[in-house]
């Protein structure tokens, strides 16, 4: 038998049929609802009189629409002001109880933002495939699973049928050698990626991130690489098992226990590429060489490391990027601005599905204690994933650390990350952001995103700009 | 889906070329949480006077008397004649469902937008490429005879004028088959449900445990 891929592996694995067209018929173990993307496609079985395929292959709970504020969450769904947003939260339970799809509802202590809960349940396992009506479904592929992002047609055809109509990606292997620097983290590191293949880098590749800074890092190190892999063109990532896979995966709630966790051990063992598997494309990053890094512009290839001064429109050789580049400056404000230090900011966000894990707050929560949030900027807050997370950082007094450094410790959900509930930005602010996207508007009309890591953002609330952590906690 | 094998109906000649998705279905009906109920809303900017909101009651809304579709010699059209480059811009799938939800079942144009060609497909539309001259004579024949109807077969692959003129047109022959058994996506996936069944039960022997229930 000839080396594959991690890629290839999962494929085969899943291959239910073949087409003379190229495409091939997949099977799907997990799909993931949330309540903007799938009220169209409940509505189409509906019409059709079709049931889902398996029901238990489902998991759902509401994310982007549910406020995050802990006056509005008291109350429950009547809480939740805007009425579009209570629609379809609303729909979203009526749909599962329908049905008869587990859903972690709003006041479940177990919901969150899908992509945090599905791991956290033991409902991503090694070896399977996921899929979600969310870009960033990429994540799941932290624990070498094949995982997807679908349209709103795809989450009916995966409902009716268990299967998703795909064509093969080609293999590419991006390797992190060596050894990060203190205070460089996962996000780093992904966005040192995307900065050197670019936001279309990944296209029609599945990504496999590899190296010893890969393996070195947790499960929501992890996480938080695969789920920029959609930012980097690609809309699957994949990290091999190893011993930190499993680790993560024991014990939870719907991990196999017993004899069949053992089995399941054995079949995860062998989720990693083979050697001499070939690959399309090979990247090769040194861990040394990355910094902290900021986004500037308003796509998150436009990214550099905390100390290089923001590249400029009419330095730019390529007429394509000079363009662009004027036009991210516009947008940014950035006339008059030499390095990041020179952007004042008027809002900090700790959250999302990129970086709004356990680890994550630690870390932010590691830089802050002790100190203030500057008095410059308007708002700070940090929006755990889900309500798991939010549970675990207050037994371990983090939210205390925040409140009293000035943060707002906030209820979970995908908040300030898209701007669909009430968090988000004035036209014109700064925010650095954990989140994984800084396209214009993104956050709020007019609204201007960096994206950094957790660390990077907790040193930015202090100092109210841009500054290098190891700056910041040297003092 | 459902089957599309003969049609006739009443002809709506809407005299525009590059009708744009947004055109078909304003962006602001995109927070539906519904696949139906756009028809009130089709051509929104074009029908009414005002702006219209989601969830709104369009029955008192002041109309655009000349727009086509307001015209009482119109009312129960299935068949939209229009010009080329129909369906341009972004590729909701809403535009379809207004079309489909307001009765159409047949668009005529000398051209099509990609993206929204296929997804006329998917939601039992049949989009139909005429050349320029023979639209140019709907139109006018349209136009002229109040209660001008066309007759369309799907399998002939023709359309028939009331004076018995026939043009007959293209259709890709996998999408035609998909369109005349009513088969969408789903569908098509679901005549292999006993190969998926098969594979299930191997995985299900393979990997237990990613059969248990979610409590
Ligand atoms: S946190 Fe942001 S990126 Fe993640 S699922 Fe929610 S909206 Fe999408």
């Amino acid at each position: 038998m000839s080396a594959k891929t991690l890629y290839d592996k999962l494929w085969d694995d899943h291959l239910v049929q073949e087409r003379d067209d190229g495409s091939a018929l997949i099977y799907i173990d997990l799909q993931l609802l949330h309540e903007v993307t799938s009220p169209q496609a409940f509505e189409g079985l509906r019409i059709a009189g079709r049931k889902p395929w398996r029901i238990s292959a489902n998991l759902a709970t509401p994310d982007h629409n549910v406020p995050t504020t802990n006056v509005e969450r008291k109350s429950g769904i009547e809480g939740i002001s805007d009425p579009v947003s209570k629609i379809q939260v609303v729909t979203l339970d009526d749909n599962c109880d329908e049905f008869g799809i587990t859903e972690f509802k709003m006041q479940d202590v177990r919901q969150g933002i899908v992509h945090v809960v599905g791991p956290e349940q033991g409902a991503t396992l090694p070896g399977t495939t996921v899929v979600c009506g969310d870009s960033h479904t990429s994540t799941h592929g932290a624990f070498g699973a094949l995982a997807h992002g679908i349209g709103t047609s795809e989450v009916e055809h995966v409902l009716a049928t268990q299967c998703l109509v795909q064509k093969k990606s080609k293999n590419m292997l991006v390797r992190v050698d060596g050894t990060l620097s203190p205070w460089v983290s996962a996000k780093d590191v992904v966005l040192a990626i995307i900065g050197a293949i670019g936001t279309a880098g990944g296209t029609g590749y599945a990504i496999e991130f590899g190296g010893e800074a890969i393996q070195s890092l947790s499960m929501e190190g992890r996480m938080t690489v695969c789920n920029m892999a959609i930012e980097a063109g690609a809309r699957v990532g994949l990290i091999g098992v190893d011993q930190t896979t499993i680790d993560y995966v024991k014990d939870r709630p719907y991990a196999p226990k017993g004899e069949q966790w053992d089995q399941a051990v054995t079949a995860w063992n062998e989720l990693h590429s083979d050697d001499g598997a070939h690959f399309d494309n090979v990247v090769v990053l040194k861990a040394e060489d990355i910094k902290p890094q900021v986004t500037w512009g308003t796509s998150p290839e436009m990214v550099i490391a905390i100390d290089q001064p923001i590249p400029r429109p009419e330095d730019q050789t390529d007429l394509g990027l000079q363009e662009s580049y004027a036009r991210a400056w516009k947008y940014m404000g950035l006339a008059g601005k030499n390095t990041l230090n020179d952007i004042t900011l008027d809002r900090v966000f700790i959250g999302s599905c990129t970086n709004s894990r356990i680890e994550d707050l630690r870390v932010a929560a590691d830089v802050v204690k002790g100190r203030k949030v500057a008095s410059t900027l308007k708002e700070a807050i940090v929006v755990p994933g889900s309500g798991l997370v939010k549970a675990q950082a207050e037994e371990e007094g983090l939210d205390k650390i925040f409140t009293e450094a000035g943060l707002e410790w906030r209820e979970p959900g995908c908040s300030m990350c898209l701007a669909m509930n009430a968090d988000k930005l004035g036209n014109g602010e700064h925010c650095a952001s954990t989140s994984n996207r800084n396209f214009e508007g993104r956050q709020g009309f007019g609204g201007r995103t960096h994206l950094v890591s957790p660390a990077m953002a907790a040193a930015a609330a202090v100092a109210g700009h841009f500054i290098d952590v190891n700056e910041l906690v040297k003092h | 889906m459902r089957p599309f094998t003969l049609h006739t109906g009443l002809v709506a000649p809407l005299d525009l070329a590059n009708v744009d998705t947004d055109m078909i279905i304003p962006k602001q009906f995109l927070k539906s949480i519904k696949r139906t109920g756009f028809g009130k809303n089709l051509f929104d900017e074009l029908r009414y006077e005002d702006e219209g909101q989601p969830d709104q009651d369009c029955s008192a809304r002041p109309l655009k008397k000349d727009f086509v579709l307001n015209q009482e010699r119109y009312k129960g059209a299935s068949v939209l004649i229009a010009r080329k480059n129909f369906g341009c811009g972004s590729s909701r799938e809403h535009a379809p469902w207004a079309l489909d939800d307001y009765g159409f079942r047949v668009i005529i144009a000398p051209s099509f937008a990609d993206i929204f060609f296929n997804n006329c497909f998917k939601n039992g539309l049949l989009p139909i490429v005429l050349s320029e001259a023979q639209v140019e004579q709907l139109f006018t024949e349209s136009e002229a005879a109040e209660g001008y109807a066309l007759n369309v077969d799907l399998s002939a692959q023709t359309v028939t004028t009331p004076s018995g003129d026939e043009f007959s047109f293209e259709v890709d022959a996998f999408r035609k088959e998909c369109l005349l058994n009513g088969l969408d996506d789903i569908g098509l996936t679901l005549q292999h449900a006993d190969t998926i069944r098969s594979y299930e039960e191997k995985r299900k022997q393979t990997s237990p445990w990613l059969f248990a229930d979610k409590k």
